[in-house]
């Protein structure tokens, strides 16, 4: 619970902060509320809090929702970190911090409800200071439409997840997902309506992280959105997203992934091969880390697939592995950008590697990652899901996964190549000491957690 | 524990070479490779008594319920494939020391980085890994070529060359899953235990999956397509590298992973790959005869040599695999002088077109006579290291199938009359225009052509010492004992 009270406090304290004209001390409260957060989770590891549990509870931290709340601080915590400088000449600042830090609160509701109507409510708490963040670049057309978009495209994805939602209720008479799933084992796969709910819940999330058929809205909304907010879009709420949908279907709402699993791995499939076939395409760079983006949840849906046998955290490994690389990718991304007046052609990375060595030295690492290229985290965390998808017995599933790996290989390479082409008079690009240690660290990250992968099986929740 | 020191301490000279900068980075990669060479031969002795205190192997648990492991041992195969690092990579560092490289430290960082993945992928006794170091040799080379290489395309070849060979070898990672899945463990002992107890045909597939990923490194016809032109756009040290030691983590691969694990899919489908194998040999040899340029022939005749040494492995019998190992260190020795000769060509002509060359030898007869024995190991006269290999091999096949030993052979024939062909262009003759100014060679480009010369010869005289240190495991193998 104090996850929750730190990050919706935090936000109305930099609201505060910008009334009181303390606007030079919003960053460094917003810091040190995110380490909060994280200190807060350590602490409470292992004491599955119920928050009002006298009213019944809806809210459980759980290890699983700590980890999740964990990795959603420490993304937010790196996003800080890594776009301050972006805003050094807008006036915007607060109410993106502020919109920012509501929209992690949301986050943190997702992966620790135990009653549906909290999740609806969480997502809810997440979308909406997005649809303003998306066009929060009020006099680009392109924000807004991203904004518009996103907005309508969302608020249908809710009204059909809410609609999943009562019809879940109609079959089972309880919102807190322990009794659905106590209901929904006595009723098995029989009861229509359940099911019909499960799908339409299924559908609703699957809109929230971009899963074809459902992700047609992710690249306009990618592409015409700030960078930075693009960069918070394609970590985090993803994080929330997965961990949301985890959380329901591997316990309540199994049956339906039992029930529809070559359903389900198809749709792994089409996003895969949607996803890399097109962004092979993309001459905007911010475009093709969109579509890039989308296959990773194409990925992420093969752990949701196999979620009775897969436990979560290998999935929050994919997540964290797959959002570190992703924030640096955006980071990068936005201040290359920035530096050629708002190119976002991939010529955009040309002669990075002259400009500034250690960018381009993390980005490779970055891009290598997402890649599953050895000895990267993302390496290990597609080892994850492939090993358990074959488990599962989806040999094609395995192979469309292997190679629309090589497919975003040839992309990212394509990235890497325009990073380590010479160009004429390349000018250097200075970044903050700060920024430095922090792509360092990133870096560093990116490829202990390859070896790091071994303290998952010590973790127990 | 040795067994992890020789892994560990190239990667720590790379770290060592990035961080210590250019003035110093030569110094530090020679002395690297130099420390590689002594370790394997501490090790070789330590062998050879019988290894009472196990230093030679290593083992610690990585991801424990999931049979990963840090798991590092040197037998006699992978002593041999140290000995092959060990001998190769100190010269490829010296080699190079007459051209001045742009970030040398970078440069020299990369190539260490290297070959530590492969004398990772040559110690492991993980199959997890083997695909992980197997794989993460490519991003140095990559860089290499990228940034060093040169012509204007070099950008798309290395993009050709990466995507190609990561495609190929996810085929190893499917069949080394598919193993692993029945064996629950990375353990080679565990994953050699359950591919034998699989059927025929399950030991097929992963016989394929195997052989795929391993045809596109060695490579072999039809999926060479990226070999030439990459040889081609690399600079020389990287093309060593690439020829030298590279490509025998797969051949070496086919001995470790290929040979032990699927014995009834190599004896059921082994004659396919063995085939392609065979149409690889003559096609490359008579892709060489037809080569202008220098490079590109040493680039096709590369890809006869390592067919029948992929053959010869498959040929699954104490000659043909021994064969293979020895072929890979005379190779691997003989692919550092040939690139070498083809450098010390282009800085004095500033081209390697060998029908504007001839009477080099007039002019600089130290030169012809050392780039003779060269071409003499690699047409395998008697004397040179490439006679033993290829002759091992040439009789492993024999047991195999005499067919096959007849297209081994035009091998031979063919590579004498192509490397042939090349010597009489571009040393004998009248020296032209072009030539009459070849200047003598550099104290420097004497020592590393006169080592290499030294390295053939002996190699060739005094094979044993090598035979010998493979040869128990290479029993072992082939009775399936693990």
């Amino acid at each position: 619970m104090k996850e929750i009270l730190i990050a919706s406090l935090l936000g109305i304290a930099v609201l505060a902060a910008d009334i009181l004209k303390l606007r030079k001390f919003i960053f460094p409260i917003s810091i040190i509320g995110l380490l909060g957060i994280i200190v807060s989770c350590i602490v409470d590891w292992g004491h599955n809090e119920i928050p009002f549990a006298e009213n019944g509870g809806m809210l459980l931290f759980d290890n699983f929702a700590l980890s999740f709340t964990l990795v959603l601080a420490v993304i937010a915590l790196f996003w800080f970190v890594l776009t301050r400088d972006s805003f050094s000449n807008n006036s915007g600042q607060t109410d993106i911090y502020a919109l920012i830090l509501f929209s992690l609160c949301g986050g943190v509701i997702m992966v620790s409800y135990t009653n549906v109507i909290l999740l609806f409510l969480g997502i809810e708490i997440l979308s909406i200071p997005l649809y303003v963040l998306a066009a929060s670049d009020r006099k680009n057309i392109l924000s807004n439409e991203a904004g518009f978009k996103y907005f309508f495209l969302g608020s249908f994805a809710s009204a059909i997840l809410l609609f999943g939602l009562a019809l879940i209720y109609g079959a089972t008479g309880s919102f807190d997902i322990n009794i659905i799933a106590d209901k929904a084992a006595q009723l098995g796969g029989t009861s229509t309506l359940l099911m019909v709910g499960s799908l339409l819940v299924f559908i609703g999330f699957a809109f929230k992280v971009s899963v074809a058929p459902f992700h047609l809205w992710a690249p306009d909304v990618y592409q015409g959105s700030p960078t930075v907010i693009t960069a918070f879009m394609a970590t985090v709420v993803k994080t929330a997203a997965f961990g949301g949908m985890y959380r329901i279907f591997s316990g309540s709402l199994y049956s339906f992934i039992e029930d529809y699993n070559l359903l389900i791995a198809m749709l792994c499939g089409l996003t895969l091969i949607l996803a890399n076939f097109i962004a092979t395409r993309q001459q905007n760079a911010k475009r093709l880390l969109a579509y890039s983006s989308i296959s990773h949840a194409g990925f992420m849906m093969g752990g949701i697939m196999m979620c009775g046998t897969f436990p979560a955290k290998y999935l929050l490994f994919y997540i964290l592995a797959y959002s570190l690389a992703s924030l640096t990718a955006f980071a990068i991304f936005q201040k290359v950008s920035a530096m050629q007046n708002g190119l976002e052609d991939t010529d955009a990375f040309k002669g990075l590697v002259r400009r500034n060595p250690l960018m381009a030295g993390a980005m490779t690492i970055a891009l290598f990652s997402m890649a599953g290229i050895p000895p990267m985290s993302g390496f290990m965390a597609k080892y994850f899901i492939i090993s358990e998808v074959l488990k599962g017995g989806y040999l094609w599933l395995v192979i469309i996964m292997i190679l629309s790996s090589v497919v975003a290989m040839y992309y990212y390479l394509k990235i890497i190549m325009a990073m380590f082409s010479p160009i004429e008079n390349a000018g250097r690009m200075v970044i903050s000491s700060t920024q430095k240690v922090f792509y360092i660290l990133l870096a560093t990250l990116m490829i202990a957690l390859f070896f790091g992968a071994a303290f998952l099986e010590v973790i127990v929740w | 524990m040795l067994a992890l020191v020789i892994v560990l301490l190239p990667l720590l000279f790379a770290g060592l070479i990035f961080l210590a900068g250019a003035n110093l980075s030569r110094t530090l990669a020679m002395a690297g490779g130099i420390s590689q060479l002594i370790l394997t031969l501490v090790c070789i002795v330590i062998f050879k008594q019988g290894d009472p205190n196990q230093l030679l192997a290593f083992k610690q648990d990585w991801i424990g319920p999931l049979g990963m492991s840090y798991n590092f041992s040197l037998d006699g195969t992978s002593l041999v494939m140290s000995l092959l690092t060990g001998l190769v990579l100190p010269l490829i560092i010296y080699s190079s020391f007459n051209k001045a490289f742009k970030n040398p430290h970078i440069f020299y960082g990369l190539m260490l980085l290297m070959a530590g993945a492969m004398q990772g992928a040559f110690t492991t006794s993980d199959g997890l890994f083997f695909y992980i170091f197997y794989e993460f040799a490519l991003i140095p080379i990559y860089f290499i070529i990228l940034i060093w290489g040169s012509g204007e395309n070099r950008a798309k070849v290395t993009m050709k060359f990466f995507l190609y060979t990561l495609f190929g070898s996810l085929f190893m990672l499917i069949a080394l899953l598919y193993v692993y899945q029945q064996a629950g463990s990375f353990k080679l002992a565990r994953l050699y235990e359950a591919g034998q107890a699989m059927s025929g045909i399950e030991q097929a597939w992963v016989f394929a999956g195997f052989f795929i990923a391993f045809a596109v490194k060695i490579p072999i016809f039809p999926l060479h397509t990226w070999q030439p032109s990459t040889y081609d756009a690399a600079p020389t040290a990287g093309t060593m590298m690439l020829g030298g030691i590279m490509l025998k983590m797969a051949t070496f691969g086919l001995i470790r992973l290929v040979l032990p694990m699927v014995p009834v899919g190599v004896a059921d489908y082994g004659s396919w790959a063995l085939g392609l194998c065979a149409i690889s040999v003559v096609y490359a040899s008579l892709m060489a005869l037809n080569q202008k340029r220098y490079k590109l022939l040493i680039a096709y005749s590369s890809i006869a040599h390592v067919g029948l040494l992929a053959a010869g492995i498959l040929s699954n019998n104490a000659q043909g695999i021994q064969g293979g190992l020895f072929e890979m260190i005379s190779h691997g020795i003989l692919t550092v002088g040939m690139f070498f000769v083809f450098d010390i060509i282009e800085s004095r002509l500033g081209h390697d077109d060998m029908k504007k060359m001839g009477g080099i030898r007039d002019v600089n007869p130290l030169f012809a006579f050392l780039f003779f024995v060269l071409v003499m190991g690699s047409v395998a006269l008697p004397i040179t290291s490439g006679f033993v290999g290829e002759f091992l091999l040439l009789i492993g096949l024999n047991q195999y199938s005499t067919a096959l030993v007849v297209v081994g052979g035009l091998t031979v024939v063919l590579g004498a009359v192509y490397m042939l062909r090349a010597f009489q262009l571009m040393m004998l003759g009248p020296a032209n225009g072009n030539t009459s100014g070849f200047s003598p060679l550099t104290t420097h480009e004497k020592t590393v052509l006169i080592l290499v010369v030294v390295l053939v010869l002996g190699l060739g005289i005094y094979p044993a010492p090598i035979l010998e240190l493979s040869e128990p495991a290479v029993q072992n193998i082939l009775l399936g004992i693990f």
